[in-house]
């Protein structure tokens, strides 16, 4: 960078410096908003104007996995004197527990939920990024007739918006017995990546110069074995680029997971917001809920930063 | 170790022709070096023979068996890249190793370790064994990439200009070295160069390529001396040889009517007497000998101080020849000078063909 600015660039800067820390708010706003609302107790969730300084408490989140009701009248004191740390929690804001016959608390449905997310997304996703590094490989290393109508194709399966296809997936999966099963969702969060994992993968993979592998066959290696000791340790920060992404959308998708599934195989997404029609809703659950489900993507992308960085700046930084 | 046989060979790349028709022929343990100038096609040669492009017509043999069909792992050759190949994300250690950790090989731990140990003495890297590859300099990657061929025993060493990237010194002491190498080993070698000092100084043979034909195969001196064609003889040596047009007429090669006339009594050009028409004569830098008493007269255009030797630039008419002369020669600049050509040496070239009509067969 110039040592000297003139008068107009610092402005530009300044200007550019303003932008950029409006944006940020913009965009940081509503994830305070769901943060400090899974923290809040209830009462305070919905004031006008927004409530910025409370005590935060865990009840939202007791309350996120459990099934309850609320009391009618006080509460009993013997039961409460009796009653753990967390049933107090509920107790205190007026409701308590579904206890089945042998008096276990009922769970509800989220962390089942929750679970089914990570499997499916995780799944999917190693799917996505396996078949597509190696469908990649195969675009960049070897000629073939109508390459570039191939890739084409695998780009146009992207081309139009999913829901256009949603009414058909739908019945053929009724037809196979899909609807509500793990391996449905998988099987369609990995071909929505696929192409999109085939094309990223290939730039990535453009971008290491052939003369490894080649070493590699001269020295005694079959063309498998120089593909998984030398191109995926070299092109790690493009897989994980593209896993990011690749979970991430996997992870987010909403549409056809409220339309395939309804219990069994439910992922988080449509399960929170069904939770909005049981009786009066509590917005302190809701917002825990969705706070959990962020954590995850925020983990994972921040694990992979440094790839991350180097993925969407590819081709830009070389040895 | 193995011998190599080249039949025939062409190699395409869509419309671009690499190599045409192609024969080469490798004795067992001999130091090849395959010359050239760039897009020559030499690169193409070593990857068709080590088996990572196929060719569109010929056969390549390694020890009289056709290994066209053979992948690159089982024809068991060793080749060192133009560019560095190093695996960056291996240290210079794991590096060595890797050939040795080949499924094909089967080695012990020991034997791994002792090879590796061999390999880094002989090329001094012992002490970057445990540094990532990308650390080193360009050098040391040469030596690492030259180490990982030298690790196992193929059956031939190909080697892409394996001392292009080092500065001077270390170029003369790796050349001296990988020559005592191959004696050593009685190994097979292909040697690509760029350098005709290189090529010359360590060459049993040298095949000359020139937009993918071998102009010309033999011993060092045979190039320098007996030059096939044009090409050759001013693509070898340093300074280049000089060239110029001359008639050949009655007993005489007419440069510059008057001033610059050979004749052909002397002993190189004897044969030619009887020929009459247009030619190119070849004569090299230090076969012009300044010589007070010589038949020839110029003018010194430049002189070039060398060091050990002054090339001199002589201008006669339009006509500029280069000489070399000792370092302690006193020369001045635009004052006349009388020299001779050495007529054992001359060179004489068809001038449409480019030929050599002395030593052309
Ligand atoms: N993969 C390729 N695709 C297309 N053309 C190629 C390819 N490889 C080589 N060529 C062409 O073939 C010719 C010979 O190339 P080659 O690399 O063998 O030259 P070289 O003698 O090794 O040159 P240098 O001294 O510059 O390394 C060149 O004209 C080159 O452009
Ligand atoms: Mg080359």
């Amino acid at each position: 960078m110039a040592a000297v600015t003139s008068k107009g660039q610092r402005l530009w800067n300044r200007m550019l410096v303003a932008t950029v820390f409006v944006l940020v708010i913009v965009f940081l706003a509503p994830l305070y908003w769901i943060s400090s609302t899974a923290f809040k107790p209830r009462s305070l969730a919905t004031t006008v104007p927004p409530t910025v300084v409370f005590e935060p408490e865990i009840t939202p989140f007791i309350k996120l996995f459990t099934r309850r009701v609320q009391m009618r009248g006080e509460v009993d004191p013997e039961v409460y004197e009796e009653a753990e740390w967390y049933e107090k929690r509920v107790l205190d804001a007026g409701e308590r527990f579904i206890k089945d016959a042998d008096g276990n608390i009922e769970s509800s449905g989220y962390w089942s939920r929750f679970l089914n997310s990570i499997i499916i997304a995780v799944t999917s996703t190693f799917l996505a990024v396996a078949m597509g590094t190696l469908t990649a490989y195969g675009f960049s290393r070897f000629r073939m007739p109508g390459e570039n109508d191939w890739l084409f194709f695998i780009l146009s399966t992207r081309m139009l918006p999913p829901v256009v296809v949603a009414i058909p997936m739908f019945l053929m999966y009724r037809a196979v017995g899909l609807v509500d099963t793990h391996v449905g969702l998988i099987i369609l969060y990995t071909a929505f990546n696929l192409s999109f994992s085939v094309w990223l993968m290939k730039g990535f993979i453009d971008e290491i110069p052939t003369e490894y592998e080649e070493a590699a066959l001269v020295d005694g290696y079959t063309r498998m074995e120089a593909f998984f000791k030398i191109v995926v340790p070299q092109t790690a920060t493009g897989v994980a680029a593209t896993a990011v992404f690749c979970f991430i959308t996997a992870w987010n998708e909403y549409a056809f997971a409220l339309m395939m599934t309804n219990s069994k195989a439910q992922t988080a997404p449509p399960y929170i917001p069904s939770q909005l029609g049981s009786g009066i809703t509590d917005w302190t659950v809701i917002a825990s809920g969705t706070f959990l489900f962020l954590l995850p993507v925020a983990v994972f992308t921040f694990l992979l930063r440094k790839h991350l960085l180097r993925g969407v700046t590819f081709g830009a930084i070389r040895k | 170790m193995a011998q190599i046989k080249l039949e025939n060979i062409s190699k395409k790349f869509g419309r671009q022709t690499a190599l045409s028709d192609l024969n080469l022929d490798i004795a067992d343990g001999e130091f090849f070096v395959l010359l050239g100038p760039t897009g020559a096609g030499k690169t193409t040669t070593l990857r068709l023979i080590a088996g990572l492009d196929a060719p569109n017509a010929g056969t390549i043999n390694i020890n009289g068996e056709n290994v066209n069909e053979y992948s690159a792992a089982e024809r068991d050759v060793a080749l060192v890249f133009q560019y560095y190949s190093l695996y960056p994300h291996y240290t210079v250690r794991q590096n060595l190793e890797f050939p040795l950790r080949s499924k094909v090989r089967r080695l012990t731990e020991q034997d791994i370790s002792a090879s590796v140990a061999r390999a880094a003495k002989t090329l001094r890297i012992e002490h970057l064994l445990e540094r990532k590859t990308d650390k080193l300099s360009g050098g040391e990657m040469q030596r690492v990439s030259i180490g990982r061929a030298i690790v196992r025993e193929p059956r031939a060493f190909l080697m892409d200009e394996p001392l292009s990237n080092l500065d001077a010194k270390l170029r003369e002491i790796l050349r001296a070295e990988l020559k005592d190498l191959q004696m050593k080993l009685g190994a097979t070698f292909l040697y690509v160069a760029h350098d005709q000092v290189e090529a010359m100084s360590m060459g049993d043979k040298i095949g000359i390529l020139c937009d993918g034909h071998l102009v010309q195969v033999g011993s060092s001196q045979d190039i320098y001396n007996r030059p096939r064609d044009t090409f050759v003889a001013t693509f070898v040596g340093s300074p280049a040889m000089n060239l110029f047009d001359a008639t050949l007429s009655n007993g005489k090669a007419v440069v510059i009517p008057g001033s610059l006339e050979i004749p052909t009594s002397g002993e190189a050009m004897n044969h030619l007497r009887e020929r009459a028409g247009k030619v190119k004569i070849g004569v090299r830098s230090e076969d012009i000998l300044l010589d007070s008493s010589g038949p020839l007269e110029g003018r010194i255009h430049g002189v070039e101080n060398h060091g050990v030797e002054k090339v001199v630039t002589l201008r006669v008419g339009e006509l500029l020849l280069r000489a070399t002369v000792p370092a302690r020669t006193v020369l001045e600049l635009d004052s006349p000078i009388r020299f001779a050509f050495n007529d054992k040496k001359l060179h004489c070239f068809d001038a449409a063909s480019g030929q050599n009509l002395i030593f052309g067969d």
